[in-house]
């Protein structure tokens, strides 16, 4: 291992899938250069990520909404993976973790076992701050 | 000039960015230490992010060609 910590982490706040795959293909090319990703998900994100979703999920960011149609299409016509098959590919390539967050889980009365296996625990805002100190933050 | 020969190749044309990558790191881990992998790749990307990764990783890029639009990456597992 690195001495120094080569960090990256996602805030994923949007559950649509234009913006879901986003995130998952930065964090997928981040741990494919063997940074230690770590995937936060908060509100619609963590939405997303309710068990089964992934499966029937065409929700689309609204200010692109005219694309929604030909993007699934295309998506299907090109057999693009879904990026639930992606985020597995990458979980065991790398070193990538998914977390929920525990004010969402609350607000919406969502448990662990609500959603996804990928995810593998349930953490607060502060203890993702301290875990993505020094390494780099995007939020989507 | 030494000849090279390919212990395995996969053939990733028609995968999107990152797949192509993914198949390659794949098939490094799958691979002893001394063989020599090859992906093809009809991803445009691949040609940027293949060589990065080779670098980072510390496995040796032998080389890229043209096959029929695509690219193929040549490498050999070092360690």
């Amino acid at each position: 291992m690195d001495e120094t910590t080569d960090r990256f982490s996602i805030v994923l706040f949007s559950g649509t899938v234009d913006k879901i795959m986003a995130a998952v293909t930065m964090a997928t090319g981040a741990a494919a250069m063997q940074k230690d990703v770590t995937v936060f998900l908060t509100f619609w994100g963590l939405i997303g990520f309710r068990k089964d979703d992934w499966k029937t999920n065409r929700r689309f960011s609204k200010d692109f909404e005219d694309y929604a149609g030909p993007a699934f299409e295309m998506m299907q016509a090109r057999q693009v993976p879904s990026w639930m098959a992606t985020l597995k590919d990458a979980m065991e390539l790398g070193n990538l973790k998914v977390k929920a967050c525990g004010m969402t889980m609350d607000l919406f009365n969502i448990h662990l076992e609500d959603l996804e296996p990928v995810v593998s625990e349930v953490t607060g805002v502060a203890s993702f701050i301290k875990e993505a100190e020094g390494g780099q933050i995007i939020f989507i | 000039m030494q000849s090279i020969t390919i212990t395995r190749e996969a053939d990733a044309r028609g995968s999107f960015c990152p797949g192509p990558l993914l198949e390659l790191i794949r098939q490094i881990k799958m691979a002893q230490v001394g063989d020599v992998i090859a992906v093809i790749s009809s991803d445009e990307g691949s040609k940027k992010d293949i060589p990065a990764w080779l670098a980072k990783a510390k496995q040796e890029f032998l080389g890229m060609e043209e096959v029929d639009g695509a690219t193929r990456f040549i490498c050999r597992k070092i360690k």
